[in-house]
């Protein structure tokens, strides 16, 4: 037995029988408690150790070989996986409630094992391969074969494929590099190549215009899932090229270029956020900030940059989720999800109501919720390195405020003596409150999810240490 | 491989590419996609062995008939690219023009990168990537749009294998190939759902 056969095909293959699998609730039990298991299995199994259970001696191996390649799953990142399956059993969960699992659970597995294995691929370039392959397969989750792709879908499938070459070329220009360090030329080239692979993969400023558009047009739990899990992988992948190549990772010119990039992210989308009068768009720029986050973590002092971007990570899955399903929620009972359809619609909804607007202020950094340690963190951090970039950065975070504020003033301007007539079902009402109290769980207690995340940064050689 | 083969191979690309750009019937479209496929496989063959080489071709000729098969069973109607994209040939081939003009001008300096992959090779791969971006540039059906990425992902694919000749890399490549055509059908069949419905 071998650690990628269990966190990558295993998912890949057991998400086949669960394409014929129509009951929602079925699916969304079953992926979860696989989702959980497989968490579980990462976090306590150790890999390369062996182990004795009743008389029976085993051995996880960490690496499988094909095609003359090697898919290593190495023992320091048990608890990635752990945190990427445990999220991903969260979302499988609440796909019941969104009413999307038939599509969410068998292929977010397949979406899921595929980004697993861009992490473990080596030489780890070809990742970009792989994370191809499940951009082609977010496509049948994001439209269905009876209604024509919106504008957003194409340019998701076209930004996204382009990512894949810039990203290969970039690794082996890199190669050339570290052979022959003085080229100042090839360092150049390969870092722009570089840039716009990751520009295109993380929809970085101003390629993200994909990202509001699928929000709009796309059931907003499945552009959740994805705006969770492509972003999240990808960053680490992506931080992965720092950790192995030490002269872009003490390169000046990177933590600036990174700086910017979060900036104008973080920046643009609070703006956009603010201005914003449609529920779903706001979610998408809400995302489209948390990369910001991301990208602003990694152009710190990268031992302070490293912990600050896994705090990020179950933050960024739980409040994606809640505000996901909540957009999710209101949609069904409104025509559409501009402000004028959506007032009072508290009075109806008022479970989605509040994880819309809690999962909001909790990407928007404030107190008390899953968000705000990070952000706090960071923007500590980046307060010591210059002020200007935090000035900015709090620009941000007060469009995001703006955008949330104005949000919860629409949801809830009823018309006078309205009562309240909650339409939300069960499931949706269980899903949203549980979702909210972890929001306020973690933003009170950051400690508690500590256990998960102190062992995340050994998976990297150089970087958080 | 003589060198005679990879330059017509470059000009057999500069057909398919210019053409890929003005025909309007998706059959020549389907055609001309699987002789540009054609034209890569010699390009490919300077640098890989045949049996390796093989694969970019069987893998581009399945790609282009999962998409001719698929269009072939809707309703027929030639590219409509509406009304806010520049729809005469005039501009396409003035565009296709200007794309070849800078493929020649970055060529010598791309070819010094990639590890003197061979001008042909280079230029070919360069007009490949500029034909298909400026297809995608220029059009919003999704026909097209995937014939693009094809486009594109096949000049990539040239270049890439003059400096990796992994067979993983290969096998992922073609999947990823035959995988665009087959999103590519879905979101035709998709687009076309309420045409087809009454079937």
């Amino acid at each position: 037995m071998n650690a990628p056969t269990i966190w990558i095909i295993f998912p890949l293959l057991i998400a086949l029988p669960l394409l014929l699998v129509n009951n929602q609730r079925m699916l969304s039990v079953l992926g979860g408690t696989i989702g959980v298991l497989l968490a579980v299995a990462a976090e306590f199994i150790p890999i390369e150790l062996a182990m004795s259970v009743g008389g029976l001696s085993f051995k996880i191996e960490s690496s499988i070989s094909i095609l003359g390649r090697v898919l290593t799953i190495q023992p320091t990142e048990g608890p990635l996986l752990a945190l990427i399956y445990g999220a991903v059993a969260l979302w499988f969960f609440g796909a019941e409630a969104s009413k999307t699992a038939a599509r969410l659970v068998p292929i977010g597995f397949m979406i899921t094992a595929l980004m697993i294995a861009s992490i473990a691929v080596e030489p780890f370039l070809y990742a970009a391969l792989f994370i191809e392959m499940a951009i082609l397969l977010a496509i049948p989750l994001l439209t269905s074969i009876d209604s024509p792709p919106s504008k957003g879908v194409i340019r998701f499938l076209i930004y996204q494929t382009l990512a894949m070459p810039f990203i290969l070329l970039a690794g082996w220009l890199l190669g050339g590099v570290e052979a022959s360090p003085g080229d100042l030329a090839l360092a150049a080239q390969s870092a722009s190549m570089l840039g716009l692979g990751f520009a295109f993969l993380m929809a970085i400023f101003p390629l993200y215009n994909w990202v509001p558009m699928l929000s709009e047009e796309v059931p907003p739990y499945i552009v959740g899932f994805l705006l969770w899990i492509l972003p999240t992988i990808t960053i680490i992948f992506g931080a992965g090229f720092l950790d192995r190549y030490s002269w872009l990772r003490s390169s000046p010119q990177l933590a600036v270029a990174l700086r910017l990039a979060g900036l104008v992210m973080v920046v643009t989308s609070g703006l956009f956020a603010a201005f914003q009068r449609h529920l779903a768009r706001i979610m998408a720029y809400g995302a489209i900030a948390e990369t910001g986050f991301s990208i602003l973590a990694l152009s710190l002092d990268l031992r302070l940059g490293i912990p600050i971007l896994f705090l990020l990570i179950p933050a960024r899955a739980l409040g994606l989720a809640v505000w996901s399903l909540s957009v999710t929620v209101i949609k069904e009972q409104v025509e559409t999800m501009r402000f004028s359809a959506t007032r009072g619609v508290v009075r109806i909804l008022p479970f989605a109501g509040a994880g819309m607007i809690i999962a909001a202020l909790s990407t928007s950094a404030f107190p008390l919720l899953a968000g705000f340690p990070a952000r706090l963190a960071l923007w500590q951090s980046l307060a010591r390195d210059s002020l200007s970039s935090a000035l900015w950065m709090g620009v941000g975070i007060v469009g995001l405020l703006t955008g949330t504020f104005r949000s919860l003033a629409v949801i809830s301007m009823a018309e006078e003596y309205t009562g309240w007539k909650p339409r939300e079902s069960m499931a949706q009402r269980i899903m949203l409150g549980l979702g909210v109290i972890g929001l306020f769980i973690m933003g009170v207690f950051p400690q508690s999810i500590q256990y998960f995340l102190s062992g995340l940064p050994l998976m990297f050689e150089h970087l958080g240490r | 491989m003589p060198l005679f083969f990879s330059w017509f191979a470059v000009v057999v690309i500069l057909v398919t590419g210019v053409g890929l750009l003005i025909v309007r019937d998706w059959r020549w479209s389907i055609i001309l996609l699987a002789i540009q496929y054609f034209g890569m496989f010699i390009l490919t063959l300077q640098h890989w062995p045949l049996g390796m080489a093989s694969v970019k071709v069987v893998a581009g000729w399945m790609s282009a008939a999962i998409l001719g098969m698929t269009r072939s069973g809707l309703p027929s109607q030639d590219f409509d690219e509406g009304s806010i994209w520049p729809r005469g040939r005039l501009f396409r081939l003035f565009a296709a023009g200007v794309t070849l003009l800078i493929v020649a001008a970055t060529t010598p300096s791309v070819d010094t990168i990639m590890a003197d992959a061979g001008f042909a090779v280079t230029g070919g791969a360069l007009l490949l990537i500029g034909m298909g971006l400026l297809h995608l540039g220029i059009t919003s059906h999704i026909l097209r749009v995937v014939i693009g990425l094809m486009t594109v992902l096949s000049g990539f694919e040239i270049l890439y294998s003059a400096v990796e000749g992994s067979v993983l890399v290969a096998a992922l490549l073609a999947t990823i190939n035959m995988g665009l055509a087959l999103v590519g059908s879905y979101l035709l069949i998709a687009e076309n759902a309420q045409e087809v419905e009454p079937l």
